[in-house]
């Protein structure tokens, strides 16, 4: 019972803190926000019993990424003005599509939820460290090697970029 | 009643590990001090033993002023987040076998999450502040504990292959026969060099660097928020402390004394350590710093890493 409204505490808050990313007007607290968000998924992980996933998304999501974003906007040097033009972007009119895309989604979840629920009633199965590691390098082995291949693919492109171009001057 | 037991462990544990940070400060100046043949704050109360008390009421008492220029939210954020980070991963610690707040089983991977959490607080302070030397420092500090983070993660792989637990009082039961400081002496190297890294103590407190950036990112900072710094700082070392003696040197396994003393202990000569290593280590360039970590660390770690698991899957189980 206590686990249930934890659970349904931390959606809310996963919830109000995605919102927040949207609406505001500051890319660092906007960004502040998502960390909230993405420490509120960790904690419903968590509650669903697959601590292993909630540690890695705070280690890998909340403390690598969203850091090396937070570096990235510290290089911006974000004023006042970048706040009010954020404003401009912000009206009602960009919202309605999203807006319309997202009730017929809500139509669809609730039809389904209403007509074929799918899930059971069993209980919360503890997901271990083990278990994950067994079926990543089990049936999912191929798409831990794809995202290996696309990792190897960002480090080629990041090394080329970063890497000292041929002084031209030289060669001629 | 176990819940009410753990209130009343949770409250002893921040009693005790707030005024041992700050007397930590003391400490570590007196000990500074007699390696360096001077006397060091000797004054307050016998041995100077109360400096701390008196530097902390000089704090209290100081205006707590917010730069004009500053990101108001985020200036006042950004030392809680260190501070609580930090003292967030003590509740994982073993320190004997029933003074643990919760022995959970991803509690290694927890003390992982809560160090990347305490980045932050550097990073938003260097940020919040608006301040060309505080933006430095809190991109110095962002590189460096992203970079020693890794290392950190790989090289505790070797002691979770050995033990075969993310839980820390397994991984304490598991060095019975022998600490892991033994077999996995390069991981050992490699986490004491990543911890000092990761909680920016001398020498690799390049974030705040004084004799380049003045004081780095907490440039701007006075009064009980800086105090909040210092104290994350001073929990950092404990903490750092602990997890090797709980990873490499047995926790609270020994001959004789009660596992609390033995834990204690060994957490206390490992803080001596530290401080001797910033009595004696000179400050390491930015560059080479971060060309050491990824040129040197990470391969070593990851050979390390690579030979555990052969030795494991060839040898034993």
């Amino acid at each position: 019972m206590i686990a249930e409204s934890l659970f349904y505490l931390s959606g809310a808050i996963a919830l109000i803190a995605s919102i927040m990313v949207i609406t505001n007007k500051n890319a660092v607290h906007a960004l502040l926000y998502l960390v909230v968000s993405l420490l509120a998924l960790a904690m419903c992980f968590y509650l669903l019993g697959a601590p292993f996933a909630a540690a890695l998304q705070i280690i890998v999501y909340a403390g690598a990424i969203m850091v090396l974003f937070v570096f990235a906007l510290m290089l911006f040097n974000i004023n006042s003005d970048d706040i009010k033009r954020e404003s401009k972007w912000l009206q009602w009119q960009g919202w309605v599509g999203p807006a319309l895309l997202v009730l017929v989604l809500l139509f669809e979840i609730t039809y389904l939820l209403q007509f074929h629920p799918v899930w059971s009633a069993e209980p919360v199965q503890l997901i271990d460290a083990r278990s994950v590691g067994t079926l990543l390098f089990g049936p999912y082995l191929l798409a831990v090697e794809i995202a290996s291949f696309l990792l190897l693919a960002g480090l080629v492109g990041g090394y080329h970029l970063a890497k000292k171009m041929p002084d031209k001057d030289k060669q001629t | 009643m176990p819940e009410l037991q753990l209130i009343l462990l949770i409250i002893a544990m921040v009693l005790i590990l707030l005024p041992t940070a700050a007397m930590l400060v003391w400490f570590e100046r007196r000990l500074l001090g007699f390696w360096q043949e001077r006397y060091g704050p000797n004054r307050v109360g016998p041995f100077g033993i109360l400096q701390s008390l008196a530097d902390l009421i000089k704090i209290l008492f100081k205006h707590d002023w917010i730069p004009p220029f500053a990101d108001k939210p985020v200036f006042v954020l950004a030392p809680m987040i260190g501070a609580l980070a930090v003292l967030m991963s003590f509740t994982v610690v073993p320190m004997s076998p029933g003074i643990v707040i919760s022995d959970s089983n991803i509690g290694l991977l927890f003390f992982l999450a809560m160090t990347s959490m305490a980045v932050y607080s550097v990073i938003l302070a260097g940020w919040s502040s608006n301040n060309k030397y505080a933006a430095l420092g809190g991109m110095r500090a962002a590189a460096q504990t992203i970079s020693y983070e890794v290392y950190m993660g790989v090289s505790l792989l070797g002691v979770v292959m050995l033990s075969g637990s993310f839980r820390l009082s397994d991984i304490v039961l598991a060095q019975q026969d022998m600490w892991f400081v033994i077999p996995q002496f390069i991981g050992f190297v490699i986490f004491i060099i990543a911890g000092i890294a990761e909680s920016h103590r001398l020498p690799f407190d390049l974030p705040e660097a004084e004799t380049e950036l003045t004081a780095g990112f907490h440039t701007e900072y006075s009064g009980i928020k800086f105090a909040l710094f210092f104290l994350g700082e001073y929990l950092g070392v404990m903490l750092i402390s602990m997890m090797v003696t709980t990873l490499f040197l047995g926790g609270w396994l020994g001959p004789w004394l009660p596992p609390i003393v033995w834990f204690l202990l060994k957490t206390f000569l490992l803080i001596c350590f530290f401080v001797l290593l910033r009595a004696a280590l000179p400050r390491p360039r930015f560059d080479q710093l971060l060309e050491f970590g990824w040129k040197w660390l990470l391969p070593i770690a990851l050979l390390n890493l690579i030979a555990t698991a052969a030795i494991k899957l060839w040898g034993g189980a």
